[in-house]
């Protein structure tokens, strides 16, 4: 236990969280007798889950920052109706299109952020109007009828990569990417040993680094290999490619820029980063604009890959998105979670929702499963926090005494 | 306390003590009040006054404290604030415990409610609470909001509220500090007529004239323990012999050796007056004037409430309160702080009184608070270096020798001391020229305290201009060249390091600008 603590970085929640996706897939796999890990269910996994996992990087921004977005499904419903008939009235090319919409979804990210962070109304209540008020929107502008998208604009939602170079019998860009994939962690994971060891920082022993490296490797190499040998004309999904590249982005933003630190100090202490110097409106402005553009994007993938927008799109999305995060392990009160941990959330929920299916469970007991699972995960969440540190009661009866008594030195958060 | 005074005396409190981690909150105290008279309990912010009277109301319960309670003829084990309140204590907080939508009566009745088979008899309660309202002097309509109302009468509605629950023993802690002179003089008026209906009163108060009005015994407490009990009655105490009770330790030696070399002035603040953030025509701060020279650590004097951290923060960015007017000058130079960024890049650092929810996020570590008010410098194109925020953090905890593993460390598990020495750091990382310290130690034990003064002298030191804002007046003096004093809102004087006492601190401190003799420069 202790060597597969320093294997994960000692965090018990990331660990748990990877190693429960691994055992629901390898349960799947089993007892769906290998239908699971196919390329075919593979490909269509991401293909069907894409732009949920799109939302679920944006929420867990704007639940870091301590707020939360309902309207991401009405606005992405809006804004996949409004690029559909811009394709089919104004002929705008599939490129210019998806520019409009994702300009759209920044106008609406404005509104929304305006409201909450400079004119101080709670997200829950701004973007609850803006759920029902982009519902109507795609309905109205739709006039409630489904708009079909040209062939070229699918592509986002549901293309692949072409086939380029030799005929080696596999999609050789995925390939090469998978590859380069692996030449990154490789060559990362060694400058990172040697940048912590001239830093005098702690180094973890060599096997554990190279046992990670080749962890993550032996896993990259193997979906690679199943997106690469899908049937002809497939290989890693668009819409997966198009995920990654935001996992690679806001991971990034996230964790290395200041920007990025600004929202986790806003979501953790408000008052603090405001006397720190942080202006906690323009980062909940950027939060609230940021979600409603990625919430754009998901809109269009999933309309690139329905091959029509129709005005019952994105119901129910926003609460698809929010449990990823929350599973992912972000808290309710802000200030706490991850891209990463979000996505591991959102493909949770996705492998499990793929395997009852394959398996055959109907959509009554799919529903309560899920819904066991979210509480599940959360509850080992609240347990893992509260070991050692104060429990809910505990928190209430602190604030009860705390004119006088001085806190023990603990997080005020109860993470979620 | 003699024994003979056990025969007429509701309340005994003998040889109390109370422990919190690391600290020795009250140290073997006496308390004796006598049935019907107005005690008053005097000390300075800290003392464990508050503290005693939690234990007396059950808010600490018995068993987590030691010694004994004499009430009403028993020894009294309160287990809560409902177990006292059935032996008829009620204790009135500076916060008052009202619900602002709620209407007078509902207040008064608030979990108490005249019911029959738990339906609310709003008819009586309507009749009962006319009665107890005519008895505390208020005479509005029962049915208005507590919003409507003033702070004054807010505190008569409480009074009203304890009166229902058949009260023997009220304690008001800190009833005028939000009054003005009339509501004042009004309650006080109040607490005479409940004292001729036999109703004992305890009252804490940093207004020493009211107390030399209305008490007819004053238990002074110091350092957590009873020092002695005046006999107003009696004749010979005044203001003069209550704060000598209050003040009367003797300082010892735990500052660093420091000599000032001052520079020019860097900070100056002038006309500076701010309004209170909800209330309106509420002024917080009224028309300060203040300097601070470079290698000058000024010292900032005021009981609790008094304006000082409201002045600080209005100054650091206009981070409390609205602005009114004033001008702030930096090297001679008038700047526009609007807020808190701008401040910062003008060359001041605020270190906030109230670490864990003003000064921290506690979800933090170490290295990612160090750099927190300045990432812009670790920074190129917007993405932090992670390698120079660890190297940065890293000489912080050498240079101020904060105890902990490593700075990856969470800052919620580190101590008090140490967890100040990372705002420290924080702040110095700033590289302010003005470095305002609210309450720098509170809650620091001894030792802790001995290093965050060595850091702050050696900041002063370095040219900068230090103010610190205590409550602790043996700090101020042992740390301070110059101390302002502050009360309510007004600075009612600044003495020089070696014309300063605790004695005339305290009279600028609790006296209004008039009665004093000494100006604000």
């Amino acid at each position: 236990m202790n060597a597969l603590k320093q294997l994960f970085g000692g965090d018990t929640r990331q660990f748990g969280m990877i190693f429960a996706l691994v055992a629901l897939i390898l349960f799947f796999q089993f007892r769906t007798g290998g239908r699971t890990l196919t390329s075919g269910n593979v490909i269509n996994l991401i293909n069907g889950n894409a732009y949920i996992l799109v939302l679920a990087i944006g929420m867990v921004l704007v639940i870091i920052a301590g707020h939360i977005d309902l309207s991401v499904g009405s606005i992405a419903a809006f804004v996949g109706i409004a690029v559909a008939i811009a394709m089919r009235d104004w002929h705008l090319p599939w490129w210019l299109a998806i520019v409009f919409g994702l300009v759209l979804g920044a106008v609406i990210g404005a509104w929304q952020g305006f409201w909450v962070a400079y004119v101080g109304i709670p997200a829950f209540i701004v973007t609850l109007a803006g759920m029902m008020l982009f519902r109507g929107l795609n309905q109205f502008v739709g006039k409630s009828n489904t708009v079909p998208v040209p062939e070229d604009f699918q592509v986002i939602g549901a293309g692949y990569l072409p086939e380029v170079g030799p005929v080696t019998g596999y999609n050789n860009l995925t390939l090469l990417l998978g590859l380069g994939a692996v030449l990154f962690f490789i060559l990362s994971s060694r400058r990172a040993r040697i940048k912590n060891r001239t830093l005098g920082a702690v180094v973890a022993p060599l096997w554990v680094d190279v046992t990670k490296v080749t962890l993550i490797s032996a896993a990259v190499l193997y979906a690679t290999y199943l997106f690469a040998t899908g049937r002809p004309g497939t290989s890693i999904p668009i819409s997966g490619l198009i995920l990654l590249v935001l996992v690679l982005i806001y991971g990034f933003i996230s964790t290395r820029t200041i920007l990025g630190r600004h929202v986790y100090a806003v979501g953790g202490n408000k008052h603090a980063a405001e006397l720190s110097g942080v202006r906690s409106k323009k980062v909940n402005f950027l939060v609230m604009m940021n979600m409603s553009i990625l919430a754009a994007l998901a809109g269009m993938m999933f309309v690139a890959r329905s091959t029509a927008s129709g005005p019952f799109d994105g119901v129910m999305w926003e609460l698809d998105a929010i449990a990823a995060v929350f599973i992912g392990g972000a808290a309710v009160s802000g200030g706490v979670g991850t891209v990463m941990g979000s996505i591991i959330g959102g493909l949770v929920m996705a492998v499990l929702n793929n395997g009852l299916q394959l398996l055959g469970v109907g959509a009554d007991a799919t529903q309560i499963i899920k819904g066991l699972v979210l509480l599940a995960a959360v509850a080992f969440d609240v347990y893992n926090k509260t070991q050692g540190k104060p429990s809910i009661t505990g928190l209430l009866m602190r604030s009860f005494n705390k004119p006088s008594t001085p806190a023990p030195p603990t997080p005020e958060k109860i993470s979620v | 306390m003699t024994e003979t005074m056990t025969a007429d005396a509701i309340l005994q409190m003998r040889s109390i003590t109370k422990k919190f981690p690391g600290v020795l909150a009250l140290d073997a105290v006496n308390l004796a009040v006598a049935r019907g008279e107005i005690h008053a309990i005097c000390g300075e912010n800290g003392a464990g006054k508050s503290t005693l009277m939690k234990v007396l109301s059950g808010v600490y319960p018995h068993g987590s404290y030691e010694g004994d309670i004499f009430y009403d003829g028993q020894v009294r084990q309160f287990r809560d604030i409902r177990s006292s309140e059935k032996a008829g204590i009620v204790i009135i907080h500076q916060e008052l415990a009202l619900i602002p939508e709620l209407s007078i009566t509902e207040n008064i009745f608030l979990g108490n409610e005249p019911a029959r088979m738990g339906v609310i008899d709003w008819a009586e309660a309507r009749r009962r609470s006319v009665d107890l309202l005519d008895s505390v002097g208020l005479h509005d309509d029962p049915d208005t909001p507590i919003k409507d109302i003033g702070v004054g009468k807010q505190q008569l509605v409480e009074i009203a509220k304890a009166l229902n629950k058949d009260v023997k023993l009220l304690i008001l802690d800190e009833p005028t500090a939000a009054l003005n002179e009339e509501d004042s003089q009004h309650l006080l008026r109040i607490m005479g007529q409940l004292r001729e209906k036999g109703i004992t009163s305890i009252i804490i108060s940093h207004k020493l004239n009211e107390i030399e009005q209305v008490a007819d015994s004053i238990t002074i407490i110091r350092d957590g323990k009873s020092i002695e009990t005046l006999d107003v009655s009696a004749g010979g105490v005044d203001e003069d012999r209550i704060i000598k009770g209050m003040v009367g330790r003797s300082l010892e030696s735990r500052f660093p050796d420091h000599t000032p070399h001052f520079g020019d002035v860097l900070l100056e603040v002038e006309n500076w007056t701010v309004a209170h953030p909800n209330v309106e025509d509420r002024l917080v701060c009224k028309g300060s004037n203040f300097f601070v020279r470079a290698g000058e650590i000024v010292g900032f004097a005021g009981l609790m409430g008094a304006g000082r951290t409201e002045l600080a923060r209005s100054v650091f960015g206009r981070s409390y309160g609205r602005f009114l007017s004033g001008q702030v000058r930096i090297h001679g130079k008038e700047v526009q702080l609007r807020n808190v960024r701008q401040a910062i890049d003008a060359g001041l650092g605020y270190v906030t009184e109230d670490r864990k929810s003003l000064g921290l996020n506690l979800l933090d570590d170490i290295k990612t608070t160090t750099v927190a008010a300045n990432l812009r410098k670790i920074s190129r194109y917007d993405v932090v270096d992670r390698r120079a925020e660890y190297a940065v953090a890293e000489d912080y905890r050498t240079s101020l020798r904060t105890k902990t593993p490593s700075v990856d460390e969470s800052v919620a598990k580190l101590s008090g001391g140490n967890q100040q020495k990372v705002v420290l750091a924080k702040w110095m990382f700033t590289d302010p020229e003005v470095l305002i310290l609210d309450e720098p130690t509170r809650g620091i034990d001894v030792g802790a305290k001995y290093e965050i003064y060595g850091i702050i002298q050696e900041l002063a030191r370095q040219g900068k201009a230090v103010i610190v804002i205590s409550s602790e007046l043996p700090e101020l003096l042992g740390l301070s060249d110059r101390i302002y004093t502050i009360f309510e809102g007004t600075i009612t004087g600044v003495l020089n390091k070696d014309e300063a006492t605790q004695e005339n601190l305290m009279r600028l401190m609790t006296a209004d600008r008039a009665d004093s003799g000494l100006q604000a420069g």
